[in-house]
């Protein structure tokens, strides 16, 4: 066996070995990891013991119900390869992040979320069963009525309490696979949030791109999206091609993503969209998974590569919350491409599923030498604000930031002493954040 | 519209190729030895399939040549014909593990070699009982010239490529096509824990190739195609050079 390096997309590694068994019930106990999309270290081994087991080779849908959507397929299953075969025909996945590369078992692992979470919440509240492998080796069934507990810890769990081999979820019937897309520019963030609550009301789907490098009176200005799938008399009768397939051909130096170039970058993404509002029908690739189309763009951030940080800031904070958000970040100096702003529904029973009624920010932040004070300093704040960060996204955040911020965690961890006592299943992120032996 | 029996469809190149040729609606028939692995991947090329498509599951095992003939006369029946037979399946061992182990030295050359052979002989007398169809066999790269890190697994790919193409020159005429498949470094589970070298390929890329080369009936079919020329090179180098390179 040859030990590789073993990178989050985040381009943070350890080196150890990547299983790839055809069969996953031969696989050893450890860490399941997907497509590796995962921005931190949560689909790492522990470096003392760096072994995962890459799920990938296993992605059989084993039942699709054309009449009721409900599929049932292995866990390295992706959601490209599925919308490959079944959006020419009408489905979609419930939820789907804002990548295709994204395995069944992953998006579990992490509940993501869409721009429909203010409508249909996570991922995971649309899953109906989980077969699992979990510590002693036993192959179990689970869902939200059948072993609960084991479930709604897998949930968002960072497949920290056992092997997902199955997942079996409805997909969803689609009118066309066309997107009807209403986008405005936006002139600060006050108004950007109340926009984006605003259309929450009548759209089933929004995002929005702040920039959030502009102190002062435009600071978070941006565009807001909002979109539904189109009707069969707005959309066009073929169906959409798929975009070109790009690849970002070198790792880039460090200089390159400097503050004037992430300022152009910035300034040119808001003036791009010249009408204050625009509205059409749109394909669907460019509108959920815009950077699908060119492979490897972590490449952008060089060696050292980069952190996202994504928090939720929940509604009790009030009003002016991503404001200070942005001020805090501001004033640091934090800058980042494009900055991502959403608006959260109801919070999942899943015990560590990241989104709560709030709003959402995400920000991509190469790595230098003050990124570990920097996400301090952001957490902090965010902790003042009673707000929480997403496990799938993280690299620096401190353990006794994140036990603050999660009062769910004492319920994970007891269900996860249950069932793998021994800590069998960790990761590189458990180490760092649960204490588990490395 | 073909009707297609493929040993080895559970999974790597196999899988792959199943699924292209239920995803334009040719009938396939699923052989293995896993009645378990067989079922999930007969439930995932129905899944796949575009409406209309039949899929069937058959009992096979490249292991035992007496499952060969009823498991082509069962295909057969299950699609309702039979014009085009595939085998994927196969076994690799690194030389250095075949060398210690003799037994498992007789089992990759039987099964690469001897039951391979046997299996497409079974395959051959079927398709020319009804005048003829595809036979598509999965050979190597590493049949094309003997080198040091896969002395006795190039040897049996050798002898199979060897056997293909005399087949192929003996039975054109009537109808049957031998497509002999010469895969380079592809990441598969069969490959799994090898470091990959450059021009690797995945399942994916070599099954489009190798469906164009069944439709066309390509006598010899590189995939990914680049490893055309990196063994022409390769075969004609002269010995001394092989020699020093080690591969």
């Amino acid at each position: 066996m040859t030990d590789s390096r073993i990178e989050g997309w985040g381009r943070t590694g350890v080196v150890g070995e990547e299983l790839m068994p055809d069969h996953l019930e031969q696989s050893p106990p450890v860490l399941f990891r997907g497509l590796g999309r995962s921005y931190g270290d949560s689909s790492l081994p522990p470096s003392a013991h760096p072994v995962v087991v890459n799920t990938t080779r296993a992605n059989r849908m084993l039942s699709f119900d054309g009449a009721t959507g409900v599929l049932r397929a292995e866990a390295g299953l992706s959601l490209l390869d599925l919308h490959r075969t079944l959006l020419p025909r009408g489905w979609f996945v419930p939820v789907t992040p804002g990548t295709q590369f994204v395995t069944l078992g992953g998006a579990v692992a992490a509940d993501v979320h869409g721009k429909n979470h203010h409508v249909d919440g996570c991922f995971g509240a649309h899953v109906r069963r989980l077969k699992m492998r979990v510590a002693d080796g036993r192959v179990i069934e689970c869902g939200p009525d059948l072993e609960r507990e084991l479930f709604l810890a897998s949930v968002g769990g960072m497949g920290l309490t056992g092997q997902i081999l199955e997942v079996e979820f409805p997909m969803v019937r689609i009118p066309t696979p066309w997107i009807w897309q209403e986008s405005e520019r936006v002139g600060d963030i006050d108004e950007y949030v109340e926009k984006l609550k605003e259309s929450a009301h009548a759209w089933p789907m929004t995002v929005g791109w702040i920039d959030c490098l502009t102190p002062g009176k435009h600071m978070g200005r941006g565009i807001l999206m909002k979109g539904r799938w189109a009707h069969s008399h707005e959309a066009p009768s073929r169906f959409p091609s798929e975009p070109p397939n790009l690849r970002f051909p070198f790792e880039a130096p460090e200089w390159l993503l400097n503050p004037l170039s992430i300022r152009a970058f910035n300034l040119g993404f808001y003036w791009k969209h010249l009408p204050k509002k625009r509205e059409g029908v749109t394909n669907p690739f460019s509108f959920f998974w815009p950077l699908d189309f060119v492979k490897d763009w972590n490449r952008m951030y060089g060696r050292r590569g980069f952190t996202q940080y994504q928090c939720v800031l929940p509604s009790e904070a009030g009003t002016g919350a991503a404001r200070r958000f942005l001020e805090v970040l501001t004033r640091r100096g934090g800058a980042s491409f494009l900055c991502v702003i959403k608006d959260c529904g109801p919070e999942s029973p899943a015990f560590l599923s990241f989104p709560r009624p709030g709003i959402s920010v995400a920000l991509d932040i190469a790595i230098r030498d003050d990124t570990q004070a920097l996400v301090d300093e952001l957490n902090e704040h965010v902790l003042k604000e009673g707000g929480r960060i997403y496990l799938a996204k993280d690299t620096f955040t401190r353990p006794e930031h994140f036990r603050a911020m999660e009062p769910r965690l004492s319920k994970f961890l007891a269900v996860r002493e249950k069932w793998d006592p021994e800590r069998k299943f960790r990761s590189a992120q458990s180490v760092r954040l649960f204490g588990d032996p490395s | 519209m073909k009707r297609v029996a493929i040993l080895g469809a559970t999974r790597g190149m196999g899988r792959a190729l199943a699924r292209r040729f239920v995803e334009r609606g040719d009938f396939v028939a699923v052989l293995g030895r896993s009645e378990d692995e067989v079922k999930r991947s007969v439930a995932d090329l129905e899944a796949r399939g575009v409406p209309g498509t039949r899929v069937a599951g058959v009992p096979c095992d490249l292991e035992r040549p007496d499952t060969f003939k009823p498991a082509l006369e069962a295909a057969e029946q299950k699609l309702d014909g039979l014009d085009t037979v595939v085998v994927t399946a196969g076994a690799f061992a690194t030389q250095e593990q075949l060398e210690r182990d003799p037994s498992l030295a007789a089992k990759v050359l039987t099964l690469d070699f001897s039951n391979t052979v046997l299996f497409c002989e079974e395959a051959r007398k079927k398709l020319l009982m009804r005048g003829g169809g595809t036979l598509c066999a999965f050979s190597s790269v590493a049949g094309d010239r003997g080198r040091s890190p896969v002395v006795m697994y190039g040897a049996a790919k050798a002898g199979l490529s060897a056997y293909l193409e005399g087949l192929d020159h003996k039975h054109r005429r009537e109808g049957l096509k031998t497509v002999c498949v010469k895969p380079g470094f592809v990441r598969t589970g069969m490959t799994e824990g090898l470091k990959a070298p450059p021009f690797a390929g995945e399942p994916d890329d070599v099954a489009e190739v190798v469906l164009d080369g069944i439709d066309a009936g390509t006598p010899v079919v590189y995939a990914p195609p680049i490893w055309r020329a990196v063994m022409t090179a390769i075969r004609a180098m002269p010995r001394f050079v092989m020699r020093r390179v080690k591969f």
